[in-house]
């Protein structure tokens, strides 16, 4: 194994785990406002077909990944229209979403099978891109993966370091509480849903425009259920969710590579290695005093008093 | 959970059934894919096409039907609506359509890929393995490093023969060459054989072959400046630069004259595995960048395939072991080949 090899590998986990880094900043942004969306999976679909034919009809990626992200929101705000409007079961509401959002990119998606649109490609950085190591590794990827060095210090920043992130915490952590010193619950677990389900288009937009500039159904590959379990390793926190992104990323990445150099190991093994992963580190942040780090109200309606 | 998905997307595909008078012979086609991926289903609806284009018959067809239970209600439905003759084109496929082509015994059911007959079910398939061995000639000699890559879907005997013939025909003019193989267990998944492609392309690989139906890998190979070989119909579209040349299915020739044996009452069960002499399997047109010494030298291997003088397997062929595994002078026969499960030399990887 070359440093070539351990570069090329790096390089690999970090596009690997960008789109999944994505969602999993969304995700945490929905439950620290109390709410549990296990749409996620159907979400980064629809980011994911959203983008593709906007950026595909006007030929601008950056339109087409936004649009992803706004769309990614649109589909989210039904989720908040059940859970939030119809006090509905928020565990229910989100695999209803997974299936709806999957399905409708299948349908809407399948004319454009196997079609390429105009997407991001990697522009190293100049000077950053020539540092030994770092430069190769993070500083030769495409613009979306630069905007995702960015996101998590500023959510970390947003969330606990203004008073719009104190309230929006408090609404997940004690609605009542918060009701009561005048907050309003209702439309701060809105902006949770909304923006949170903004970051997940976008995750879903970076498959479709830079990982593969293709369409094709089940683009995804359950990359959105990696993301709500790594919102758990992450505790809630954005700068942890980065190293749980690369971490899957990484492992993902490192697999194939194993593969092609040619070792012996069974590949259904191989190919096994990121959901054991998955499994192991749901486990060990389980297995830590970190349990009471999850909003305390996630996953439960409030319900106004009138 | 995916099965949901299946069972939703199969509600909202509809059955094209064009308004077919009585005399009209109807055709129908069962894809596991969808029509449009430029991958396999792709390459049989393109033989439908030609179906299609004759005077008096109507075709229709199914996509995205997944193996299994949900097959055999589509066949069955194809086959209770009347068609005539119901092709099916994934191996899965096999149990299903055996089931039903025992309650219409008036309507010919075809096979792709399996091994089942019945009196009124036939099976046929493709000998891609010759146009395999072309692919890997070009590629051999295109080799810089004399590492070729391979993003292989599953290790079955049809992938696995795939990758020996590619291998063979690379070592044929390169001795040197060694092909890397990397599964990804999937035949659609843009992500992960994009990613597979990389990987090979980081250990060295300077030409990338496939078997998946997404053009990923192709595009990979473009990305590093690297040459590519495509599947199942001409892939240049995708990557230009890189597209030396496609091992290709060409099922229309096939496929109509099935038709024809059907509606004049010849048609008898059997097995079918035509290859290039049949024209049913060939290589797409080279990229610009092959030399002409080199297209001449691998059609003129083409026409030794096709005429019998010189078969992609012959020995002797040891395996990965160095253990002879076919003996001087010697050809496997069909069923050897069909069972395919060991690499021949110079391929680096596990077979499982």
């Amino acid at each position: 194994m070359t440093a070539d090899f351990f570069l090329s590998l790096l390089a690999a986990t970090v596009q690997s785990g960008t789109p999944i880094l994505f969602a999993t900043l969304g995700e945490i942004i929905t439950e620290r406002s109390g709410v549990l969306n296990l749409g996620v999976e159907g979400i980064m679909m629809i980011g994911a077909l959203a983008g593709f034919l906007v950026a595909r009809e006007t030929g601008q990626p950056a339109t087409g990944f936004f649009i992803g992200g706004v769309c990614g929101a649109l589909l989210a705000s039904i989720h908040g229209g059940i859970c939030l409007g119809l006090q509905g079961n928020q565990v229910v509401s989100g695999l209803a979403l997974t299936i709806l959002g999957f399905s409708l990119a299948e349908y809407l998606g399948t004319p454009f099978i196997g079609q390429t649109a105009p997407g991001f490609f990697a522009v190293p950085v100049p000077l950053l891109s020539r540092i030994p190591w770092v430069g190769p590794v993070f500083f030769r990827q495409d613009l979306l993966v630069y905007l995702s060095y960015l996101l998590p210090p500023i959510l970390w920043w947003l969330l606990s370091h203004t008073s719009w992130g104190l309230s929006l915490r408090a609404v997940g952590e004690n609605p009542d509480a918060a009701k009561a010193a005048g907050l309003s619950v209702a439309g701060y677990r809105w902006a949770g849903i909304g923006l949170g389900g903004f970051f997940v288009g976008l995750g879903g937009a970076y498959l479709s425009l830079a990982y593969t500039h293709l369409w094709t159904n089940n683009l995804s590959a359950g990359r959105g259920w990696i993301a709500v379990a790594l919102v758990i390793f992450a505790f809630w926190r954005p700068m942890r969710a980065v190293a749980g992104a690369y971490l899957f990323g990484g492992v993902m990445a490192f697999q194939l590579r194993l593969q092609a150099m040619g070792t012996n190991l069974p590949s259904s093994l191989l190919l096994m290695l990121p959901y054991v992963l998955t499994v192991l580190v749901l486990v060990l942040s389980m297995r830590g005093k970190k349990r009471g780090e999850a909003p305390a109200a996630l996953g439960i309606n409030f319900e106004p008093l009138d | 959970m995916k099965k949901i998905f299946f069972w939703m997307a199969c509600a909202v595909l509809t059955v094209f059934v064009a308004g077919a008078g009585a005399e009209e012979m109807k055709v129908g086609f069962v894809y596991v894919s969808p029509v449009g991926d430029a991958g396999w289903s792709y390459a049989h609806d393109q033989g439908r096409l030609s179906v299609e284009a004759l005077d008096g018959v109507s075709t229709s067809f199914v996509e995205s039907v997944p193996e299994g239970p949900d097959s055999e209600r589509i066949i069955r439905n194809m086959a209770r609506k009347g068609f005539d003759l119901i092709f099916a084109t994934s191996y899965g496929y096999m149990d299903s359509m055996a089931k039903v082509a025992k309650e219409f015994p008036g309507t010919i059911f075809m096979h792709c890929s399996g091994f089942k007959t019945a009196q009124n079910m036939g099976n046929y398939f493709g000998r891609m393995y010759q146009a395999r061995f072309l692919a890997g000639m070009t590629a051999g000699a295109m080799s810089r490093s004399n590492t070729l890559g391979y993003v292989a879907a599953f290790p079955i005997p049809e992938v696995i023969r795939g990758i020996n013939a590619f291998t063979l025909g690379a070592r044929a003019v390169n001795p040197e060459a060694t092909v890397r193989v990397v599964w990804t267990k999937t035949w659609y998944d843009p992500a992960t054989e994009k990613e597979a492609a990389k990987s090979l392309l980081d250990v060295g690989a300077d030409v990338i072959a496939q078997h998946q139906d997404s053009p990923s890998p192709q595009e990979a190979a473009q990305e590093r400046g690297a040459y590519s070989v495509g599947y199942n119909s001409d892939m240049s579209a995708f990557a230009p630069k890189a597209h030396l040349t496609a091992s290709i299915w060409n099922w229309g020739p096939f496929y109509v004259r099935t038709v024809e044996q059907v509606r004049s009452g010849t048609w008898e069960s059997g097995s079918w595995w035509p290859g290039l002499k049949e024209g049913l399997v060939d290589l797409a047109p080279f990229g610009p960048m092959v030399p002409e010494n080199l297209k001449t030298l691998v059609l003129e291997r083409k026409s030794r395939i096709e005429n019998g003088q010189a078969p992609v397997f012959s020995g002797p062929i040891a395996d990965q072991k160095g253990n002879l595994r076919i003996a001087e002078g010697e050809t496997p026969s069909d069923e050897a080949l069909l069972g395919m499960t060991w690499f021949v030399k110079g391929v680096i990887g596990s077979t499982q």
